[in-house]
């Protein structure tokens, strides 16, 4: 009963662990560069989750001041998490700017096909 | 997509309803969900909408790139200056309190002047990146 | 309204306002000329911030005037004030550099654009040296990293983009780690203020979500400060940036990190979680050695002189790691010195690799033989960097070499005396490296013979390269600085 309810009420948490596992599993293991994006944000949102989920309390209303109530949630974790997701798309709308760019100068996107084009001239400039 | 007369029919239709959220949720986030980033994004997404339907060069007729390129940076500017006139009327920086004659006040002129620098410089930004995509390759021709 | 007590306010404000300023003023010379004013007006801040500081001490000033904890506080300590003279003295050199280097290196009608990242990479670094609210240093840190990725895709190879775009995959990486780092101190705490932070954590150190966050933030400032083995982003990054982004880059990114490792270690954990329940020295001391033998050691074989001094880079980084591995006043005193000596030799380096990209075409060993004949001036530079990065007497290099090695003897190690000496030979070998190419072959047929180099470049560099031996001869302010922040924030907990 008591590992039922311990991990009932850790549920955010879990999800948490598992989005940010995925979400580097993705950027590490996958060489298309969209796809190491894509891992990254779901990375980043699992930091979204960790933030927002222990900021409403248990009986807490909405912050707005009321006479009625007398619990409330916490906004500052909404507030940062709103920072945290617009630097997220800045980083996002970076990292698509410069695929775009590599795929206009190496007509590939694929991490491994782009290192052995690299790997070639360095060799060249040796001599 | 200029030539389905659905989609542009709906789209005349839906586009001023869409600006007109933006604004409400703009104007409302001190006292529900909103505020400047998301007005931003819903701004810059009706005007992507009708890029969408009526094609790039049209958009760029309505809203064009210098105008574009100069909100990203007013939107800091005005954020900047709200801190700075915190500044100059004796208080610190994005100082709030003396804003106005009294605190109430001066904060909500505070936070109403913050977030229009914001929407300007989010919808500035969301507008750039669309634009600076979808011109890239093969011109849309439709 | 009295300008002086608005200082700490204005050294992030002037060049947040004047990154929009040079949008709106397209045209590259007037944004140049304004990314100028906006960051010698932030070095004249930083001196009179640091003058302040050491005369009254530690400055406190609440944004928006609510006060601290409640809202955010810029504190300017001894160790802040020291990071934003170094941060903002480099973007003052390297700036009026620019304007010729990046002539050939980025597109004309760009410029502007690469003034305004320049403006806010250097808000950024500001921002994180100066503020004391830890989510607000998550914020800067994403700023200045930001612009760095632009900045780095700014280069003329097409391998900058990759290189920026990996660096842009491991620094976000990084900087998340910091965030969930903050976020788990947070929900221990309930608050963000870091001087306030430190206190709270007294309650509840040694818990669990204490030691993750410990863990999480010391993973993802590694990466951000390259530290062995999560320095694979640096060498390509500074390689195919342009000339001037590696000066400014390898001057203050990492070192800026380290600070912020600092400030978390010292200000927010407190030295005896850190260091006493945790096997945190040893940890260090590992990581620190690896990183001087590995990286000088692949540095001897590189055969271009950018990626060389890049190796090289996460060499000197691990000295300043072993300083704080040391856990001792003086060991702190060399880690807080070696990030600015190690700052202005790397900047002088890049700035001299530049010149020689803009005479000989390339930085390759293969196109600078002969440089001692066809640039003396600065194959003489170089030598000097060299030799300050050897830590040879008279530079700025030897006095941090010296507190290093001061701080191992104090602590009876003698081992690692050794291994430090040992480390400083493998600096010998591949400063050789260049020696011999400039100094004992002949120049190419192919390099253009009446290329010159222009003012604006020739000035900042010989100013840096002087500096280094300045700062080795005459060390009242930068071992004064150091010892004094290395005090109090040992003092502090």
């Amino acid at each position: 009963m008591n590992t039922t309810m311990t991990l009932g009420g850790h549920f955010t948490y879990f999800v948490t662990i598992f989005l940010m596992v995925a979400g580097l599993f993705i950027v590490i293991a996958r060489g298309n560069l969209i796809k190491k994006l894509i891992g990254l944000g779901i990375f980043q949102t699992s930091v979204y989750l960790l933030y927002i989920a222990p900021g409403k309390l248990v009986g807490g209303t909405a912050p707005i001041l009321s006479d009625a109530f007398t619990v409330y949630s916490s906004p500052l974790p909404h507030v940062l998490i709103l920072t945290a997701i617009v630097v997220g798309v800045a980083t996002l709308a970076l990292g698509l700017a410069l695929t775009v760019r590599i795929r206009e100068a190496y007509d590939s996107i694929e991490e491994d096909e782009i290192l052995n084009m690299d790997a070639v001239p360095s060799r060249q400039e040796q001599a | 997509m200029r030539h389905d007369l659905i989609l542009r029919v709906i789209a005349k239709l839906l586009i001023p309803f869409i600006l007109l959220f933006a604004l409400y949720v703009q104007f409302h986030g001190d006292f529900g969900p909103g505020g400047g980033f998301q007005a931003g994004v819903i701004l810059a997404a009706a005007v992507i909408f009708y890029a969408l339907i009526y094609g790039l060069a049209d958009a760029r007729k309505v809203v064009p790139e210098p105008l574009v390129e100069s909100m990203m940076a007013i939107g800091v500017l005005i954020y900047g200056g709200v801190g700075v006139a915190g500044l100059l009327l004796g208080g610190n920086f994005l100082d709030y309190f003396v804003l106005d004659h009294d605190s109430v006040h001066g904060q909500h002129r505070g936070i109403f002047w913050v977030e229009v620098g914001v929407a300007t410089t989010v919808s500035g930004v969301m507008l750039k990146i669309f634009y600076m995509f979808a011109a890239r390759g093969n011109a849309d021709d439709e | 309204m009295s300008l002086a007590q608005h200082l700490p306010a204005l050294q992030v404000v002037i060049p947040l306002l004047a990154a929009p300023l040079t949008v709106l003023l397209r045209h590259r010379t007037l944004a140049f000329a304004v990314a100028l004013l906006a960051s010698w007006t932030a070095f004249a801040i930083s001196i009179t911030l640091w003058l302040q500081v050491d005369a009254s001490g530690t400055i406190s000033y609440a944004i928006g005037n609510w006060p601290p904890p409640w809202g955010i506080e810029y504190r300017v300590d001894p160790l802040s004030s020291f990071m934003l003279v170094l941060v903002s003295g480099m973007a003052s050199v390297v700036l009026p550099y620019c304007r010729s280097s990046i002539e050939d290196e980025v597109p004309q009608q760009q410029h502007y654009l690469f003034y305004t990242m320049f403006v806010l990479c250097l808000t950024g670094l500001l921002g994180i040296s100066i503020t004391g609210d830890a989510f607000n240093i998550f914020v800067f840190l994403e700023i200045s990293s930001l612009a760095t990725y632009v900045l780095i895709a700014l280069g003329r190879d097409r391998r900058a983009l990759v290189a920026s775009y990996q660096y842009l995959i491991m620094g976000t990486i990084g900087a998340t780690f910091i965030v969930i780092g903050i976020g788990l101190l947070y929900l221990m705490t309930g608050t963000l203020n870091i001087a306030d932070m430190g206190q709270r954590l007294a309650a509840v150190q040694g818990t669990r979500p204490v030691l993750a966050a410990l863990a999480f933030l010391t993973v993802g400032i590694s990466l951000k400060l390259a530290l062995f083995p999560l320095h694979q982003w640096l060498p390509n990054a500074y390689t195919y940036a342009p000339s001037a982004v590696s000066a400014f880059l390898a001057a203050t990114a990492t070192k800026v990190a380290v600070y912020v490792l600092l400030r978390f270690y010292f200000s927010v954990f407190g030295q005896s979680q850190v260091f006493g329940q945790l096997p945190m020295q040893e940890a260090m001391l590992l990581l620190a050695l690896a990183g001087m033998f590995a990286a000088s050691a692949t540095a001897i074989f590189q055969s271009d002189l950018k990626r060389l001094f890049a190796y090289s880079s996460v060499g000197q980084i691990g000295y300043i790691i072993l300083g704080l591995s040391f856990d001792s006043v003086s060991g702190l005193t060399a880690t807080i010195l070696h990030l600015f000596n190690h700052g202005i030799t790397k900047g002088a380096i890049f700035m001299l690799l530049g010149l020689v990209a803009l005479v000989m075409g390339g930085t390759s060993l293969s196109r600078v033989q002969g440089l001692g004949k066809r640039m003396p001036l600065t194959s003489f530079g170089m030598v000097i960097c060299g030799l300050s990065l050897i830590g040879v007497p008279g530079t700025a290099g030897f006095i941090s070499k010296w507190y290093l090695l001061l701080a191992a003897l104090e602590q009876g190690q003698w081992w690692l005396v050794f291994l430090i000496l040992l480390s400083s030979l493998l600096a010998v070998a591949y400063v050789w490296r260049f020696v011999e190419a400039a100094y004992f072959r002949e120049p190419r047929q192919d390099v253009d013979a009446n290329a010159t180099v222009p003012w604006s470049m020739g000035v900042p560099t010989a100013l840096l390269v002087a500096a280094t031996v300045y700062f080795g001869l005459s060390t009242g302010f930068t071992v004064g600085s150091a010892s004094q922040a290395a005090t109090f924030l040992m003092g502090a907990r």
